[in-house]
Parts: C-alpha cells; sequence; structure tokens
C-alpha cells in the first residue's frame, strides 16, 4: 500500500520539523507507587505514533498528564517546540491537543450536531453556533472522509460512527494532535479498518496521531513509529517497518511470550452443556438472544465470537442461571436448569458449572473484600458446617490457589482491588477451575489481561479441555477465539449466523460473519426489538471497505 | 488508576472520628461563647454530668444502651446494602410485643419474664421492618422512603393502641397499666450500689452481648459473608447464586429485632409500662451512630457511649448552667452528628494530602 512505502520519507521530513510533542523527564508519583519515570518522548508531526505497553505500564497516566488531568511531578512538555504547562483539558485543547477517549464522552439522547458544539458555544444563542458548526462538519467530513449524518441521534448510532462523532469533536475544537485511547476495543474488524482509514487520511493531511492501544496487529497495520512502555519507564522507540510483533511483545513483558497457543487435538465426548431454542431479554426487556440452539461436548472448546453488544452477555447470564430465560431450555449434563427466584447461579454451580463471567470487577469479584474471601465466591456454603464460615480452610485453600496460579502478590489478605488486572483474572480462573466443574463458561477471559498472563491463561483454559471439560468461551476478541476454539460460532443481533472451524475460516469471512453478513449475502432476519439502524449501517461500512484490507493484515499477526 | 492515596488505618478508624468531634465541639464552643458563657466550664460540666458520679454514670450506660441497640440495627442493614432509617418506628411497635407478654404474664419472675419480652418484642420490631424489606426485595419499592414513612405509621398506630386499646380507666396520662416490679427487667443498682437511682438496668449487658453477635454474625458466618456480597456488589451477588430478595428481607428483620431491644430496656426496665413516644429519638441517633462508628460494632459502642455521654452531660449542663438553654444542647448534639455523620469524610481529603506528602521522602521518590 502507499501509505507503507511512503512511511520512511514521512519520517525524514518529519524530522526536520519541531516535533508535534516532546517529553522530557516526565516523571510522575501517586504516592508509593511511581507511574512515570523519566520518560522522554517525541512524536513527530504528520505521523502516526503507536504506544503500547501492559496495563499499569503507564501508559494513560502520560497521555493523563499530557491533556491536563494530572500535573507531572518534574519534567518539560514542548508542544510544537514550545515548552508549556499543560493546566486542564481545556489548555490543551487550547494547544491543539484532542482526546477520543475509550469510554465515549457523548450525550446519548442529544443530535451528533448538538453533541459536537457542547462545551464549545461561540454565542449565547445556539442557532448561530449550530448553523456555524453544521458548515464546519461538512467541510470536515469532506476533508477526512468523516461522514457522519449531523442530525442524527447518538444512541441511533453504531459504535464505530459514536466513535466517529468523538473524533469530529475534537478536529471541530482545532486539534492538530489526535490522542486515542484504545479505539478498536468496541469495533468490528470491518469497523476497525474504516478508523484506520480515517487516520490515515486525517495523517496525510497533517495531522499528527497518537495510538494507545495493547493489540500489536494495529501497531503494525497503522503507525509510523511506536514507543513501548514497560512498569513506568519508557523502554525503547522503534520505527515500526524495522520491527516484528514479537520484538514488541518481548520489550513489553520484559521477556519472550509465545503469541500463538500451543494445543493438540480435541476429543470430544457426551454433551455437557446443551442449549435449546433459547431467548433472553436485557434488563429493559428486550430480547438479546433470539432462538439459540448449539452445545458443547466434554473435552471440546466452543467459541462464540462476535462483536461486543451482539448478546454475548445476556446468553452467558442465562447459562450460568443469573438471569431469567423467556424461553427455550438450558440442559446441564443431561437436566434442565431451573430458574426459579434469584439464585439459579447457586443451582447452576450445584450441577457442576463454573462461570467466570465477562466484567471480573461487576460480576466475578468484591474488589473491597481481601484475596481469600473472593476465593470462595459463590462456593461459600462448601466452607464449614452449620452456620459458622470455616475462614481457616477458606484462607488455607486461597494460599494453595495463589501458589498454583501464580498470583501475585501472594497474600490471601490484602484487598482484591490492589490486584493488577491480569491478577485478579488468575483469582477468579482459579476459584471457578478448582471447582472441579463438569462445564466451564468464560467470558472475555484476557480482557485488560497483560501479554504475559494471557499466555497463562490460555495454557490453563487448553489443560481444563485436556481434562475433559467441557468449555464454552466467549470473547470480542476474534484472535483469541480462533487460536483457543475447537468450533466457532459466530453470534449476530442475538442469532447464531455462522459455524466455523478455526484450522479452516478465514478472518475475512469471520469478519463478514461478524457483521451479520451471511454466506447469501444478506444480513438474518432482524427479530422483535432490534434497532434497525444499527445493521444498516454496518452494512454500509461493509461496502465502503475493500476486501483487500483484510488480507494485508491478516499476515501481521504471526 | 486511582490518584488517592488511602489513609493509614488508624487515621481513618480513630483519628478522624476524633478530630470530627473535636471540630463539632470547637463550633459548639463558640456558640457557647456567643451568649456570654465560658466553653470550659460548659465542657467541664458535661464531663462531670456523664461520668463524673454514680448515677450520672449510669444514665449515660442507660442511653448508650438505647443507641447501641438502634446503632446496631442501622449497621446491619448497611452490610447488606440498605439503609434503615426505621429503628425508631421498629422500637416503638415492639413495645407493644413487650407489653403484651408483660401483661399477659404479669407477676412472672423477671428471670422467665426477660427472655419472653426479648422474643416478643423482637417478634414485632423484626415484623415491622420485614415489611419495607419485603416491599424492597418483592416490589422495589426503596427502603429509605419505606423505612421512614413506617416509622409515621408506627406513632399513629401506637397512639391508637395505647390512648384507646392500653390505657386502662381511671387513668389521666397515655400509658398502659404497669408490669409488676417482680416482672419487670431489673436495675443493675441492685447489684451495684454505684449507679444509685439510675436507670440502667440490666438490658445494657444484653446490649454487650449483641454487640459481640452482630460482629459474629457479619464476619464469622456464611449468612453475614453472603450479606456483605450483597451490600458490596449486588451484581456479585446475583453471580454468587445468593438471593437479595432473601438476603434483604431476613437481614431487615434481623435489623428491626435488634431496634426491638430499645422497647425491653425503656417498657420492660425502664419504665414498666408502655407510654406514649417512649423511644424519644433514640432510634434516629442510631442512625448517627452507625455512621461514625463506621458499621462495626467496637465503632458503635464507642460512638453509642459519645452518644450517651452527651444526652446525659447535656441535661447536667442545663440544670447547672442556666444560660445555656436546653435548644442550645441540642444544637450542640446536632453539630457532632453533623459533623461525626453528614460531613464525616471532610476532612478525609486534607488528610490524605497530608499523609501523601509525608510519605514521598520515606517512600523513595
Amino acid at each position: 500500500m502507499a501509505t507503507q512505502t511512503s512511511s520512511k520519507q514521512r519520517l525524514e521530513t518529519a524530522a526536520a520539523l519541531a516535533p508535534a510533542i516532546e517529553l522530557r523527564g516526565i516523571n510522575k508519583h501517586f504516592g508509593a507507587v511511581h507511574a512515570n519515570r523519566d520518560i522522554d518522548l517525541i512524536v513527530r508531526r504528520g505521523t502516526v505514533h503507536g504506544i503500547v505497553g501492559e496495563n499499569g505500564a503507564g501508559k494513560s497516566t502520560l497521555m493523563s498528564i499530557l491533556y491536563g488531568f494530572y500535573t507531572a511531578d518534574s519534567g518539560e512538555i514542548l508542544v510544537n517546540g514550545k515548552p508549556q504547562t499543560i493546566t486542564d483539558s481545556r489548555h490543551a485543547l487550547a494547544l491543539g491537543i484532542g482526546m477520543v477517549h475509550q469510554h465515549f464522552m457523548l450525550v446519548e439522547n442529544f443530535s451528533v450536531l448538538e453533541n459536537v458544539v457542547l462545551g464549545a458555544e461561540d454565542s449565547p444563542l445556539l442557532a448561530k453556533t449550530l448553523s456555524h458548526a453544521r458548515a464546519q462538519l461538512k467541510r470536515l467530513a469532506t476533508d477526512y472522509g468523516l461522514e457522519v449524518d449531523p442530525d442524527a441521534i447518538i444512541e441511533d448510532l453504531s459504535v464505530g460512527q459514536q466513535q466517529r462523532v468523538e473524533i469530529l469533536k475534537a478536529l471541530y475544537r482545532g486539534a492538530e494532535i489526535l490522542i486515542l485511547d484504545e479505539p478498536t476495543g468496541v469495533l468490528t474488524p470491518a469497523e476497525a479498518d474504516h478508523l484506520f482509514r480515517i487516520l490515515r487520511t486525517l495523517r496525510d493531511e497533517g495531522k499528527t496521531i497518537l495510538l494507545i492501544t495493547h493489540k500489536l496487529r494495529e501497531i503494525m497495520a497503522i503507525t509510523d513509529e511506536v514507543s513501548v512502555m514497560r512498569q513506568g519507564a519508557m523502554v525503547k522507540t522503534l520505527v515500526t517497518a524495522e520491527t516484528s510483533p514479537p520484538e514488541l511483545a518481548e520489550a513489553m513483558v520484559g521477556r519472550r511470550v509465545l503469541l500463538r497457543v500451543e494445543k493438540g487435538p480435541a476429543a470430544p465426548g457426551k454433551v455437557m452443556l446443551e442449549v435449546q431454542n433459547l431467548v433472553v431479554t436485557d434488563d429493559f426487556g428486550i430480547p438479546r438472544v433470539k432462538d439459540v440452539s448449539f452445545s458443547v461436548r466434554a473435552g471440546e472448546i466452543v467459541g462464540i465470537a462476535g462483536v461486543s453488544g451482539n448478546g454475548q452477555s445476556e446468553l452467558l447470564e442465562a447459562i450460568s442461571g443469573m438471569r431469567d430465560q423467556l424461553l427455550g431450555t438450558v440442559m446441564l449434563n443431561g437436566e434442565p436448569l431451573s430458574l426459579r427466584g434469584d439464585d439459579g447461579a447457586h443451582r447452576a454451580r450445584l450441577a457442576g458449572l463454573a462461570h467466570v463471567p465477562e466484567d471480573r470487577q461487576r460480576m466475578g469479584l468484591v474488589t473491597v473484600f481481601q484475596e481469600w474471601e473472593n476465593s470462595i465466591l459463590g462456593y461459600h456454603h462448601e466452607y464449614g458446617k452449620g452456620p459458622g464460615l470455616d475462614i481457616a480452610k477458606a484462607k488455607a485453600e486461597a494460599k494453595e490457589r495463589i501458589a498454583k496460579f501464580d498470583i501475585r502478590p501472594a497474600n490471601s489478605d490484602l484487598k482484591t482491588a490492589n490486584f493488577s488486572g491480569g491478577n485478579q483474572q488468575k483469582i477468579v480462573l482459579a476459584r471457578e477451575m478448582e471447582g472441579n466443574p463438569d462445564v466451564l463458561i468464560v467470558g472475555q477471559p484476557t480482557r485488560g489481561v497483560d501479554i504475559g498472563a494471557i499466555e497463562f491463561i490460555h495454557n490453563q483454559i487448553i489443560k481444563m479441555r485436556d481434562a475433559g471439560k467441557a468449555i464454552l468461551l466467549v470473547s470480542v476478541e476474534l484472535d483469541e477465539i480462533r487460536s483457543l476454539s475447537d468450533r466457532i460460532l459466530v453470534l449476530f443481533d442475538g442469532h447464531i449466523v455462522g459455524e466455523a472451524d478455526p484450522a479452516t475460516a478465514d478472518e475475512g469471512e469471520l469478519g463478514l460473519l461478524m457483521a451479520g453478513v451471511t454466506k447469501d449475502g444478506h444480513a438474518p432476519d432482524a427479530g422483535p426489538g432490534t434497532v434497525p439502524a444499527h445493521e444498516t449501517l454496518i452494512e454500509k461500512n461493509l461496502t465502503q471497505m475493500s476486501p483487500q484490507d483484510n488480507k494485508d493484515k491478516s499476515g501481521l499477526d504471526e | 488508576m486511582s490518584v488517592r492515596v488511602p489513609l493509614p488505618r488508624w487515621v481513618d478508624v480513630a483519628l478522624l472520628p476524633v478530630l470530627n468531634v473535636v471540630l463539632a465541639f470547637l463550633i459548639g464552643g463558640l456558640i457557647v461563647l456567643s451568649v456570654g458563657q465560658n466553653p470550659l466550664d460548659a465542657v467541664g460540666y458535661m464531663i462531670y454530668g456523664a461520668f463524673g458520679y454514680g448515677s450520672g454514670f449510669g444514665y449515660t450506660l442507660y442511653y448508650t444502651t438505647d443507641f447501641i441497640f438502634a446503632g446496631l440495627a442501622v449497621s446491619l442493614a448497611f452490610h447488606a446494602g440498605m439503609f434503615n432509617i426505621g429503628p425508631e418506628g421498629q422500637a416503638y411497635v415492639a413495645g407493644l410485643g413487650v407489653i403484651i407478654v408483660a401483661l399477659l404474664f404479669n407477676g412472672l419472675h423477671w428471670a422467665l419474664m426477660f427472655p419472653l419480652m426479648i422474643i416478643a418484642g423482637g417478634l414485632f420490631g423484626a415484623f415491622w421492618a420485614f415489611i419495607p424489606g419485603y416491599l424492597q426485595a418483592k416490589r422495589g419499592s426503596h427502603i429509605v422512603i419505606t423505612t421512614i414513612l413506617f416509622n409515621f405509621i408506627a406513632i399513629s398506630l401506637m397512639g391508637y393502641v395505647i390512648t384507646k386499646i392500653l390505657k386502662p380507666a381511671g387513668v389521666d396520662s397515655d400509658e398502659s397499666a404497669p408490669i409488676q416490679a417482680i416482672s419487670r427487667v431489673p436495675q443493675l443498682r441492685e447489684f451495684l450500689a454505684l449507679f444509685k437511682n439510675s436507670p440502667v438496668n440490666l438490658t445494657f449487658l444484653l446490649a454487650i452481648v449483641a454487640l459481640f453477635f452482630v460482629y459474629w454474625l457479619v464476619w464469622r458466618t456464611k449468612f453475614g459473608y453472603a450479606m456483605r456480597t450483597l451490600g458490596r456488589n449486588p451484581t456479585a451477588a446475583r453471580y454468587a447464586g445468593i438471593s437479595s430478595s432473601r438476603m434483604i428481607m431476613t437481614t431487615m428483620a434481623l435489623s428491626g429485632a435488634l431496634a426491638a431491644m430499645v422497647a425491653v430496656n425503656n417498657v420492660g426496665g425502664v419504665q414498666g409500662r408502655l407510654i406514649l413516644n417512649f423511644v424519644a429519638g433514640a432510634g434516629f441517633v442510631g442512625v448517627a451512630v452507625a455512621f461514625m462508628g463506621k458499621a462495626h460494632p467496637v465503632g458503635v459502642a464507642l460512638a453509642s457511649l459519645l452518644f450517651g455521654a452527651l444526652y446525659q452531660g447535656g441535661q447536667e449542663l442545663a440544670f447547672s448552667m442556666p444560660g445555656i438553654t436546653r435548644e442550645m444542647i441540642v444544637t450542640i448534639q446536632a453539630l457532632v452528628i453533623l459533623f461525626t455523620g453528614a460531613m464525616g469524610d471532610m476532612l478525609r481529603i486534607p488528610l490524605e494530602k497530608l499523609f501523601a506528602r509525608w510519605q514521598r521522602p520515606a517512600g523513595g521518590g
């Protein structure tokens, strides 16, 4: 592609100019934690600069300093060659630095136009601002390919389009330097490709882009240079064209990492989990799982792929007994799961089901509890006869699990909130796996988990499979689904739209399925309660995307 | 990433509440000063009144008893994530249970009567708290609203029951028939002459037992574990298969039963009859006590003692310094509630900054 070949030239021309951003010796402490230590960073004008690092490496802190959320304890920030003290985000914007947050900061029931001008109104009368903004948006849309209907209401837009509104917001405020924090976490592969095309256009028009991500393939696909952070320090800055994912992973973790999971063939046994014609509604009574049937056998991993929000959460919650099934049955080990009352999860556990929830902090852990207390969550009935809780037994088992799963710090009395994301996930995994279940359902096993811990978690899941457990895996990370699963089911808008063999399926095909486009070219019949705008918009994106975009990058994750 | 550094535990549980009380007294002192009285004298009278002599100390412990029960009731519900503002009404209705068994078996020795009063009062209090619990669990009515409103229902209901049903013919004041002396909860002065004519009775020892019981229940049982899970993270409770509806109803009933012991103290021990409005605000003080004591039995015990001392010391102060009116004493009590309860975290952030600054040179920065 043209962008790849010109990357070197771009860096050369940029080197002659003053850097868009230069950080010198930035330090930031939070109490005893040294979150940023002596950070030096040069971001060249008109380039895409990636920042990678594990959770807690200090990426977000550094960006927050740049955006004026925090003030550095020491060090210098130079914007376009001039030293600046950035006091708040308004000041950062005035200097041309705009941020696109991981979680969108949009008013859901406002129109695109209203969201764009919010906080940047230039007159007390709204009409004038709006007409000015409308013209401005039109110009931005044509200049950068950022097509969004200015009168659309945010909640009717797809996630990818909402993100475009966030970018428009920053550009409308005159941003020359855009910071994007994990921008693709919520996007389909097609939407991510569209975003990257926008970013390339922005760069070609002279904007500078700082991309924070933990996905190495994105770094390889779009950045000109990449900086690696580890434990608060800047390890190195590399020219993307001259590095490789294994080299970056090693720099991030500080040791060699296997990016691929090693696993043998599956030996499926009898059906342990069977879901028949399941219909599940969300908290507002809207059906999210629509007539889903599948089964999982002992000794196999069935992966459910799909973009976040297509019914995965409701499916997991219904199978694990946390949410009422409207219609259909869930059979565990041949017995239907009864859902009377609000303690269905207890009965599911008694029937041999273990559940690693999608959102460990909201669901799988009580973060203010000590580690040992979370180590018995859901199984506390088994600790002690009579009303008393056998704390000694619970602590002893917690200690064993800490050793077995290498949970750090190895202190069962420590408050759970003080463990890192990866270690919190290990606490949940250890609890659910050590209960010796027949069926393990796992949601987003490595969301927000460091690369080093991902390797460990994947191996544990494979080990469970080889021990003859039936495993249902739900993840929005397509790579994860592909490398772990023995069978892949694709969920779109509450329907299973296809099944694939991970050995043969290619990413383009899966990507299309995830966007609801089946082999005969149609999105499946939408049931009651769907948001029609959602799928048509995705389809629209797809027509704008060339299939070539996918092929280009599928080779990069080796 | 969290910017705020948590305070050391001793600061959180000891220094912060003490500073809040000191602050309340400083401002209270300014009020005393503004009416031309000496605040130091006033504090002296209060301390003397609350702890200085046997009878005064006995009164302090009598108030403390009420506050411990009400404070524990609020604390227990709080651990399950509920804000029970209804101990006032629960204690009031429990008075009916106490007086019914007491009048039914009037003349029975107190050693038998005391447990009967605890059971009957407990059941009535539990019932009165169970209804809001049921409405929350099954109908989604917010417990704060229902428990507040149930206080008013209790006042009206009890007013009717006392004046129209329990009041014997030929009695002028609004009260039930008296319980015979042998059936009443014995005063501690019968065992310790120190307490002279003060109303502190055996229920005080029951309060001590209740403190240990609540600690055991919350931190040492499976039920307590499930309760704390629900209180800290309802989604995780659902994930763990803990039935929140059952938990809410059970916890509220237990909470009401704890509040009911205020009735045993007053109806069965002190007044020996059921009189109109005998709870006299103790239930509401319980909310402040639970807040200040951070819903922990040790904290509840200390906060109850503080409020007990404020109540008794305040009486002494009004008696000894005529320049200070009853209203002014209520104001000082309110200041303590305000600073320890509602504004209890006011000093937290300045203290955090202070400690962060102290720690940095030591932390190797």
